[in-house]
């Protein structure tokens, strides 16, 4: 990501990113405020809210108690109200405790309503594995959230997304969920002060390349490019698709790739068997068949609940190795 | 059932203190004693609420068994003083989050009963443009916030619509309805603590009518004491006579004014009883007919003419004249939903995102 060419690019991580996007938005708007569990005094589970509360106050940004279906229901009454709440959960497997709130009320009180209750709301939480927290911390859910009409499922895998997705999520009319990948809070580079805000609706080429696609988003991405450098090595040409947006899913940038490619390998740490993988499988199927040279395969985390044990969680997940072994099956 | 019984963990905010002697002042305002006595046209527009809801509902079984409308229709009749009482403590800033039983709160806050029927129709003009059906009235403009059919599932969207309030400096009031049933639910108890531990204005309408679908409250709760377990959070908490409209009102706007004024969230126990089944599905098997009988002796509508008659109103006429209206209303919102048109089948993607919401 970084580039020296460029002026006043900031050496910065992908926690710093997203707390400069909040401190953003919280000065930009007093309709915005930040609610969850221990972002204020502890300052966000991950780190990720350190100082607002110094800077902002109390009320602003709100520690709640261990609640999540209520507090993620407050902020959907909050928004119904007109406020612009941004809700954190610890962690994607937390927010199973809300989602009744997520999907009966904030995902389905606009088509229930005849139009006339939008709830401008935004829910940022952590997912994925690969930092030894076992099975109730681990998990990549998002793909669950992606089945539901009405929300919008955002999973931000660079520094320039960390930093710029969070002001058009909270533009945005209806319930957005941002999914942080855990693993990429310590990944630091250089970030441009100013860039164009990010375009929510499409997907985006991350490396241009014409013997494969390989397609993701999130947390896998950065395995992805080392597995795209390792094939060009090889003298395989590997475009890697970041997908971004997990709902609305941008199919026609993914077909473009496939017809340029003819060959697609899919990247995604939830478990294969109904995974957002598998969707994204049945969509090239569906609409690039023809364009296809190869079946579309599939990296995908082993199905098991993720394992505390060091090696044993990096045999489960999805890793740079695995990706190439892929795209040679695919290309070979 | 005792008559109202106030139960509290913190001092009340009006001069009347919890206490015993409350349960007797309670007992006499409920009466209508002299000097609280209403004026009669008061009543008597409290007696028009009540028979509107009636009414309108008795309409809804003949045109459920007609097959005119569908889905789950879950009646209010019986808990009419509930909403009817409350909502005459509200005013039209406030906002209102109730249950999938809620036509009467829907049509106590101001909803037509034009718009109600033809939800119940599925019609364009619904209040919910047919999208939602008996189970999930909507009307922004009244800031009446569903039609919820998930169990206590409405509680922490009153808690935020609170929290907004509160945040802005506003002096207004969101009363969430919901019933026994959601006591068994982590989220009455999750929003209890919240509410409680921000001070938000959010008056609780727990309407307790003795069953959560075919489970009876001693079947469903360890502790049936509902006012008692919801002071626990620190919440001023009463139990009301729920088949007392004068009753519910009087105590409503107590709690109303308290919750407005600043005195955090303010939680009323109505005792009241549902006289047919939960919905129209349901054969009623799991309570004793007698049981029903005796409750339907304390028939709200009937309660309020009978007072209006001791004290020598002339309630026969006025009756007559309610009822004349009431059956009219009923009529047009029947006629009007037969002749309304039909939510087109190419918007059925419509109203998905704000960005599919463009009807026209």
């Amino acid at each position: 990501m970084g580039d020296g060419e460029r002026p006043q690019a900031a050496k910065t991580t992908y926690r710093e990113a997203l707390r400069e996007a909040l401190r953003d938005a919280l000065r930009a708007d007093d309709r915005v405020f930040l609610m969850g569990e221990d972002v204020g005094r502890y300052g966000g589970g991950f780190g990720v809210s350190l100082g607002l509360l110094e800077e902002f106050g109390p009320a602003r940004v709100r520690d709640t108690p261990l609640s999540e279906s209520a507090f993620v229901g407050a902020g959907i009454g909050a928004a119904l109200a007109g406020l612009r709440p941004i809700v954190e959960i610890m962690t994607v497997n937390f927010s199973l405790l809300a989602l009744d709130q997520i999907l009966n009320n904030a995902a389905t009180l606009l088509h229930m309503s005849g139009g006339q209750l939008a709830v401008p709301l935004v829910i940022r939480m952590t997912t994925g594995a690969g930092r030894q927290l076992g099975a109730q911390h681990s998990h990549s859910l998002e793909g669950w959230y992606a089945h539901i009409p009405g929300i919008r499922v955002l999973a931000p895998a660079t520094l320039e997304d960390a930093r710029h997705m969070l002001a058009p999520a909270l533009a945005d009319p209806d319930p957005v969920l941002i999914f942080e990948h855990g693993s990429l809070y310590n990944v630091s580079g250089e970030l441009l002060p100013a860039t164009a805000p990010v375009d929510l609706d499409h997907a985006t080429v991350r490396r241009p390349g014409t013997d494969i696609s390989l397609i993701t988003y999130g947390g896998s991405l950065p395995k992805t490019l080392a597995a795209a450098d390792e094939l060009a090595a090889a003298g395989i040409s590997a475009e890697v698709i970041d997908l971004r947006t997990l709902r609305p899913y941008d199919a026609q940038t993914v077909a473009a790739s496939v017809a340029r490619t003819h060959r697609a390998v899919v990247v995604d740490e939830a478990w294969r068997t109904g995974s957002f993988a598998a969707e994204v499988s049945a969509r090239i199927a569906e609409e690039s068949f023809y364009e296809l040279d190869a079946p579309v395969e599939r990296v995908c985390s082993a199905e098991v609940p993720m394992p505390y044990a060091r090696q044993l969680e990096e045999a489960a997940l999805p890793q740079a190795p695995d990706i190439v072994a892929a795209a040679h099956r695919a290309v070979d | 059932m005792s008559p109202a019984r106030p139960t509290s963990a913190r001092k009340e905010p009006t001069p009347r203190k919890a206490g015993k002697k409350t349960a007797k002042t309670r007992r006499k305002t409920g009466a209508g004693s002299p000097s609280d006595r209403p004026a009669a046209g008061h009543r008597t527009d409290l007696l028009e609420a009540m028979l509107r809801i009636r009414r309108f509902e008795e309409r809804c079984v003949e045109l459920y068994s007609a097959t005119k409308i569908r889905g789950f229709v879950h009646l209010y009749i019986g808990e009419e003083a509930v909403a009817v009482g409350v909502n005459e403590a509200l005013t039209p800033e406030d906002a209102v989050v109730a249950t999938y039983r809620e036509h009467g709160h829907a049509l106590a806050r101001g909803i037509t009963a034009e718009a109600v029927m033809a939800e119940m129709y599925g019609r364009a003009t619904g209040c919910s443009g047919g999208r939602g059906g008996s189970m999930h009235l909507f009307d922004a403009s009244r800031r009446f916030y569903g039609g919820n059919a998930i169990v206590a599932g409405g509680l922490p969207l009153a808690a935020g619509l609170a929290l907004a309030d509160r945040m802005r400096g506003q002096d207004r009031v969101t009363c969430c309805f919901f019933g026994d049933g959601a006591f068994a639910e982590g989220e009455f108890h999750e929003t209890a603590n919240l509410a409680a531990l921000w001070r938000l204005p959010v008056l609780f309408i727990c309407e307790n009518n003795l069953y959560a679908m075919g489970t009876a409250l001693a079947r469903h709760e360890a502790q049936t004491d509902l006012a008692m377990r919801a002071a626990s959070y620190g919440m001023v908490a009463w139990a009301v006579d729920g088949m007392d409209v004068e009753a519910v009102e009087q105590t409503a706007r107590r709690a109303a004014e308290a919750v407005r004024s600043g005195a955090g969230p303010h939680f009323l126990e109505l005792r009241t009883y549902r006289f047919r089944a939960h919905s129209m599905y349901d054969p009623d098997r799991y309570r004793d007919k007698a049981e029903v009988e005796r409750w339907k002796e304390r028939d709200p509508i009937t309660r309020l003419l009978d007072r209006m008659r001791e004290d020598g109103e002339p309630v026969e006429e006025t009756l007559a004249g309610i009822e004349r209206r009431v059956a009219a209303e009923v009529d047009d919102a029947v006629e009007a939903a037969e002749q309304a048109p039909e939510e087109p089948v190419e918007h059925l993607l419509h109203h998905v995102t704000s960005a599919s919401a463009e009807v026209s």
